[in-house]
């Protein structure tokens, strides 16, 4: 038990250990200066003049998201067909089928967001040629995209007064060929060496020591589970996701892919600070985000470890915490922090069942997904988190009386109006979508459709309702992890889901980009005394504050229903 | 839009070759070098291969100590958990009647001395290990249905137990098994 808390404890130091040198690296790239990876220049160059592309073209805030977009719907038109006609691709040794309509359209959208929810188990609903070509490349393409709008922000906040914010296909290619890439080879390559297959062999039978005839799916799986957690992606190779033994083979790899997990995300917030010159700035949304990280995990723990009261009424013991949905090698102290970084980030792999975690653990990987900022998925954290800050830089300027200012630029009613319908979009789609399935749930359970809707849950009360309640805050997080065992491989679920993961993942981008946008194009304002200092400790409390404010009224009584009854019941 | 859609096309085709084709490509050519050579590490007994070091497997019979149950009956062409809740009453009659079955195999062991891992399902469903207390509360069952000594499967509980420096302290089940049927 205790090596198991140490092990958190370091897996945490080492994670930003390693993302302080991976944000200098980061804001080389992309401020154009030489690093070791300009032997990829050359190869650039190539990808450019086949696309044809002018690497060097400015595009204003319209054009940056046009580009984006284009690229975005180009993925999903391919992935759809690709997805739909599958069984007739090579590559595919299980012979598995082709995927239904709605579930094709569910799968495409959720890896073009970058949230992987995955409504199939991939030992049978993907073919090989589909989890390489489709699966892994948009894990590296969506985290690229992500990547690339974060940039853009930046490149708004640090010029005085531009109408330019980069060339989108500059960075998207650049956060491929040097980050993403290199990365995930590193971590892809410990995974090999520990026992993740990684050949193109299919599925094997064998007969066990006891003389049963079982299957065992194999399959090129590591390079995907190395950029599945790098790139916030979180969609497995195998069903059982990361607590599948092949893919997560001991707790060294354990620790690994914990760290590859937070990696970008928090090399990112420091990439902030080292880009635009301000490093007490990124300090201070680090500091913030820290905090409610480590509340959270610190919570988790405490609940996993301490273990089931259900269970421990019947007179066993719980010498490790509940072990119901996890793994021996891995523990459930290691789950806990999984559970929080997966949310934190919008990664959404899971190293053990979060429908089975204990009812208070569910709801805090809930809310972290709620706030959906807390270092947050590659590049798209940060632009959540902007929002924010967005909100607290004009409530800060009512309270004084000042037009509120940011980074030099008056932050006016348009630019707020943006920032407050985007902070409202996330209580609207998640706790809509919640209401109306629970409604189909209670008025409906009987509707003639191929699931009923009174066969959804795996469980029933509070906890049927938080598996209805996940979904959708992993929806809109574009998180990808769920409460399993909801039966959502059908319409209702495969299209509701569907809309919300576009909604959540392409208005929070273009809202921030068009704030940025319209900012960067204002007089710049230098900073006097009178200026909004957004670098200091009263700001972070500000920012804060407006966290708490808006989570708490938006999702209490949702959380109320689920989780904290749920609770209430057991303990 | 137009204007960006043939470079979004050709830059799509190009990438998805880099990552669809040569990023697994080089990894599977790395993994030549790697034990089990990207198939997985198999694991032998009496030259037959009997299955996968990774991939825990079921054991029903008293002669073998026992895994964790398993929400896809240890057939890892799936994998998954059960997705009971803590508090789902159903499922906690399941655990109950797994507690059950346990002590009418295991006379004489008392309640207490059950650790959790034994009758909660694992989150893959595959799950290839137990703790070296899942594996002390069988013992005294392998050593009588087998008829050798109790020191005996203590000494190969111990010879199996694995520890880390960081992180619980496990027992492959199949290595250990295996271990058993060699000892004739």
């Amino acid at each position: 038990m205790n090596t198991e808390i140490i092990g958190i404890i370091i897996t945490y130091v080492v994670t930003v250990l390693l993302a302080i040198p991976l944000a200098m690296y980061i804001a080389k790239v992309f401020k154009g200066e030489n690093t070791w990876s300009d032997f990829m220049r050359p190869i650039e160059r190539i990808f450019f003049k086949l696309s044809g592309i002018n690497p060097k073209e400015d595009m204003n805030w319209k054009q940056f998201l046009k580009a984006l977009l284009t690229v975005n719907l180009v993925w999903f038109v391919i992935g759809f067909g690709l997805l739909f006609f599958q069984a007739y691709l090579p590559l595919n040794p299980d012979s598995n089928p082709n995927q239904s309509p709605d579930l094709a359209f569910n799968t495409i959208i959720s890896f073009v967001v970058n949230c992987d929810l995955q409504h199939y188990s991939g030992e049978t609903g993907l073919t090989y040629f589909t989890q390489l070509f489709v699966i892994t490349f948009l894990m590296f393409t969506s985290a690229a995209t992500g990547m690339a709008a974060l940039i853009a922000l930046f490149n708004g906040l640090k010029t005085k007064t531009t109408n330019s914010l980069g060339n989108f296909w500059d960075i998207f290619v650049k956060a491929n060929t040097r980050i993403l890439l290199p990365t995930a080879t590193i971590v892809a390559t410990i995974l090999i060496f520990n026992g993740t297959p990684a050949s193109y062999s299919g599925k094997d039978s064998i007969v066990t020591l006891q003389g049963d005839g079982v299957q065992v799916s194999r399959g090129p799986a590591a390079g995907m589970i190395a950029i599945k957690m790098l790139g916030t992606n979180g969609g497995g190779w195998f069903g059982a996701n990361t607590a599948h033994p092949f893919e997560n083979p001991n707790y060294l790899t354990n620790a690994a892919e914990s760290i590859s997990i937070l990696l970008i995300p928090i090399a990112l917030v420091f990439a902030l600070g080292y880009y635009l010159n301000r490093k007490k700035f990124a300090y201070v949304i680090f500091g913030i985000m820290t905090l409610f990280f480590l509340t959270f995990v610190s919570i988790n723990v405490h609940y996993e470890t301490a273990g089931n009261p259900a269970i421990a009424k019947m007179g066993i013991s719980e010498p490790t915490g509940s072990m119901e949905g996890k793994e021996v090698r891995i523990g459930p102290a290691a789950s806990a922090y999984w559970s929080i970084a997966t949310t934190s980030t919008s990664n959404g792999s899971v190293n053990a069942m979060h429908d089975s975690l204990t009812p208070i653990s569910g709801g805090v990987a809930m809310l972290d997904m709620m706030i959906n900022a807390l270092y947050g998925g590659v590049g798209v954290g940060f632009l959540n988190f902007f929002i924010f800050i967005i909100i607290a830089v004009f409530i800060s300027g009512l309270m004084v009386g000042r037009t509120p200012e940011f980074m030099g630029h008056k932050v006016e009613a348009r630019e707020v109006k943006i920032a407050a319908l985007i902070a409202l979009l996330s209580p609207l789609l998640i706790l809509a979508g919640t209401a109306l399935a629970s409604y189909l749930f209670m008025q409906y359970p009987n509707a003639d459709w191929a699931v009923k809707p009174g066969s959804w849950l795996n469980n029933p009360g509070h906890h049927g309702f938080s598996e209805i309640l996940y979904e959708y805050t992993s929806s809109n997080a574009n998180n990808g992890s769920g409460f399993e065992g909801l039966g959502d491989n059908n319409i209702w679920w495969n299209v509701s889901t569907g809309f919300v993961l576009i909604l959540g993942r392409f208005l929070p981008i273009i809202g921030p980009i068009a704030i940025v946008g319209l900012l960067a194009n204002k007089k710049y304002i230098p900073e006097s005394s009178g200026t909004l200092k957004t670098d200091s400790l009263t700001f972070g409390a500000m920012i804060l504050a407006i966290i708490v404010i808006v989570t708490a009224l938006s999702y209490f009584p949702a959380l109320a229903l689920g989780p904290i009854a749920e609770y209430f019941s057991i303990y | 839009m137009k204007k960006y859609l043939l470079p979004s096309i050709k830059i799509t085709i190009i990438l998805s070759i880099l990552f669809g084709g040569l990023f697994p490509l080089a990894l599977a050519c790395i993994a030549k070098l790697a034990p089990g050579k990207g198939d997985g590490v198999k694991v032998t007994y009496n030259g037959k291969v009997v299955g996968y070091e990774l991939i825990g497997q079921k054991f029903t019979k008293d002669k073998y100590f026992w895994g964790r149950p398993s929400a896809v009956d240890y057939n890892a062409a799936g994998s998954g958990g059960s997705n009971r809740g803590p508090s789902n009453p159903e499922y906690l009659k399941q655990v109950q009647n797994r507690i059950d079955t346990f002590l009418v195999h295991n006379p004489t062991i008392t309640k207490s001395e059950i650790p959790a891992e034994l009758v909660t399902a694992s989150g893959s469903g595959l799950d290839p290990n137990i703790s070296p207390k899942g594996a002390a509360v069988q013992a005294a069952r392998v050593a009588k249905v087998r008829n050798i000594s109790l020191e005996k499967v203590n000494e190969l509980i111990t010879k199996h137990t694995e520890h880390h420096t960081l992180g619980p302290t496990t027992i492959n089940l199949l290595k250990l098994n295996v271990a058993l049927d060699e000892l004739k």
